[in-house]
């Protein structure tokens, strides 16, 4: 068979979930040939080769942070982000349901680059199942020896631990996450110092996506100069886009890095429904800068370099999809929404000024503002940006001012509502 | 110790064992889940006595709770329905579909119906923005997703809730 998929593999092997068959498809010889036969620093060097970012929403190069780790300071973990909450975000839910195997020997790896002898999965509370899951597959793992003490006859030792949140979209920011763990609320820390030298419990932690660690095994099983081949120059590899919105088919697509806004939608994603026209794209989920759909933003290829050109961020991948019908103004009213909800409240610009932001803009839906309601909404979130603690405070003004400068009109025909209702 | 640790010793336990032990504070989500399987959510006598296993104050506890959403320190119904209405599913009908389920409920996302079985909620994205309509159900034993829902389907599983539980043994309904 064609191997179509390097990631959602289970869509090529529809049984891959299962012990044997993963492992009869060279599952877990990644592993075995990483603790056997290659240094931990060895491990990292072949991962930073590769050229792998972070697929979380930053793109950090994978292999640079596994380098970081403070080797004075011990002992190590690593910490697998399985909080998938970015708005339009369901990659790592399906990786994890479907092709477990692939996740889980991604963490011993990286537990073994690290010589960490613990690693824990944070999942979101509301991946209780899914959690079980996991419990289910590390059992079966550790029943084969291919987790626990002398793994492979060395005297490496590794045990993986799932561990739930309890609902909150901050927990997925690395540092909220760790307090979520050590057992607090899941607020951020002051960074630096970053998890590296500091991290859960006061410790040396790497910590990585769902994503970013079920690319490891491949790339210790093939090399990183073959995982190059793969993708663009410096955006190396396979991803998966989570296609949601106005879309015939949305979905996962496991594409290379690089591909077209175009493709995505059009080609895999079936074009949009009902013939209607297409108005603006959120590469990234609700934390995006909103693009209006022309033919250039369709026409930019998918990785790290080329979407912040035309005036946005790739992040987590997550495309939504919106028509022609949509009023922009709705639209930010639902990302202020999230984000007001979602903020922690540790910083005062962030928990001030996403209560102001979700006040302003219902008043703008509602047809009841005036055009310096517009300039004060502009103004507040102009003010927050750059002086935050954790980047959720950043993300709360990036559909407002994309949305108020790229689709201005939209924001004045409410205006012009207030005027006329004589408000 | 204290009654919560001794009714589920063995189940805290092996809770604890998957942390360092002079870290066991980790346990807290995990001890919280237990607590609200038991209640159905998490009783100021539960949070004193998660408190003493853990070693931190009432008020820790109480602060944690308070943090999470999955998290609750009040009596709702038996089954929390908490549909998303995030952007996404949004695009995709969701709100309708919340609105339907509130007429047909005769309550509101918020509220609890008269006989105690469902509390309707609105939640942020769950993660299965393909697949809107969606909602997850929480109950005290943990949590299933619904997906690609709608309408009817949705109140052919309520109705299998109501005939569960007004046909228990000792035929109370609540
Ligand atoms: C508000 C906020 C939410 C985040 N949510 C997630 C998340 O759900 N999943 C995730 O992997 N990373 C999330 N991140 C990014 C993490 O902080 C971190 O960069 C990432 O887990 C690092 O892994 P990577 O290098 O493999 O991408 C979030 C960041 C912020 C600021
Ligand atoms: S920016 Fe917002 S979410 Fe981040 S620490 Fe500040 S208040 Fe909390
Ligand atoms: S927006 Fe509803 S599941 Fe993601």
């Amino acid at each position: 068979m064609p191997e179509k998929h390097l990631l959602l593999r289970h869509r090529d092997i529809p049984d891959i979930h299962e012990l044997e068959v993963y492992r009869k498809h060279g599952g877990f010889e990644a592993f075995r040939k990483a603790v056997t036969q290659m240094t931990p620093d060895e491990v990292t060097e072949e991962v930073k080769k590769s050229g792998l970012r972070g697929r979380g929403g930053a793109g950090f190069p994978t292999g640079l942070k596994w380098s970081f780790m403070d080797k004075k300071n011990w002992p190590h973990y690593v910490v697998a982000n399985a909080d998938e909450s970015e708005p339009g975000t369901f990659k790592d839910r399906e990786i994890m349901e479907r092709n477990p195997f692939q996740f889980l020997e991604g963490v011993a790896i990286a537990a073994y680059a690290v010589q960490a002898n613990r690693a824990y999965i944070y999942l979101r509370g509301e991946f209780w199942q899914v959690a079980a899951w996991l419990d289910r597959k590390i059992a079966e793992m550790e029943a084969a020896g291919l987790l626990g003490d002398n793994l492979f006859g060395t005297d490496y030792s590794l045990r993986i631990y799932t561990h739930l949140g309890a609902g909150a979209y901050i927990c997925g920011e690395e540092t909220a996450l760790l307090e979520s763990l050590e057992g607090k609320r899941g607020q951020p820390r002051i960074r630096p110092p970053f998890p590296p030298s500091y991290g859960l419990y006061g410790k040396p932690t790497v910590v990585n996506n769902v994503e970013t660690l079920t690319n490891v095994p491949l790339i210790i099983e093939r090399g990183g100069d073959w995982y190059r081949t793969i993708g663009t120059e410096k955006s190396t590899g396979p991803k998966v886009f989570s296609l949601s919105g106005h879309v015939n088919r949305p979905g996962n697509y496991e594409l290379p890095l690089g591909t077209t806004f175009r493709e995505l939608i059009f080609e895999h994603g079936g074009g949009i429904p009902g013939g209607r026209a297409i108005k603006a794209i959120l590469p990234a989920g609700a934390s995006s800068a909103i693009l209006p759909a022309t033919d250039e933003v369709l026409d930019t290829p998918m990785d790290y370099e080329s979407v912040p050109k035309v005036g946005s961020f790739l992040g987590s991948a997550s495309v939504i999809v919106v028509d022609e019908t949509v009023d922009i103004v709705w639209l930010v009213k639902k990302t202020l929404h999230f984000f007001h909800h979602e903020s922690c409240g540790k910083c005062t610009p962030c928990r001030e000024g996403t209560y102001w932001m979700d006040h302003l803009i219902q008043t703008i839906a509602e047809g009841r503002a005036t055009p310096q309601d517009l300039e004060i909404l502009y103004d507040v979130a102009k003010q927050i940006q750059g002086k935050t603690l954790c980047a959720l405070g950043d993300f709360a003004t990036m559909a407002v001012v994309s949305g108020m400068e790229r689709f201005r009109e939209d924001f004045e025909a409410k205006v012009r509502e207030a005027v006329m209702a004589g408000g | 110790m204290n009654a919560f640790y001794e009714r589920h010793k063995e189940e805290i336990e092996r809770i604890l064992a998957k942390y360092p032990p002079e870290h066991k504070r980790s346990a807290m989500l995990p001890l919280l889940y237990l607590a609200q399987r038991d209640e159905g959510y998490i009783t100021r006598e539960a949070m004193a006595q998660i408190a003493e296993i853990l070693d931190v104050s009432v008020t820790e506890v109480d602060g944690v709770v308070g943090f999470y959403t999955l998290l609750h320190d009040k009596p709702g119904g038996k089954y929390r329905i908490q549909v998303c209405t995030d952007l996404p599913c949004a695009l995709r009908g969701a709100e309708q579909f919340l609105h339907q389920l509130e007429e047909a409920l005769g309550i509101k996302a918020g509220e609890t119906t008269p006989d105690g079985l469902i509390t309707l909620e609105e939640v942020m994205c769950i993660a299965a923005c393909d697949k809107a309509p969606v909602f997850q159900v929480q109950t005290g034993e943990g949590l299933t997703y619904y997906e690609n829902m709608d309408l009817e389907k949705t109140l052919a599983l309520i109705a299998e809730w109501r005939k569960k539980h007004t046909k228990t043994p000792e035929g109370n309904s609540s």
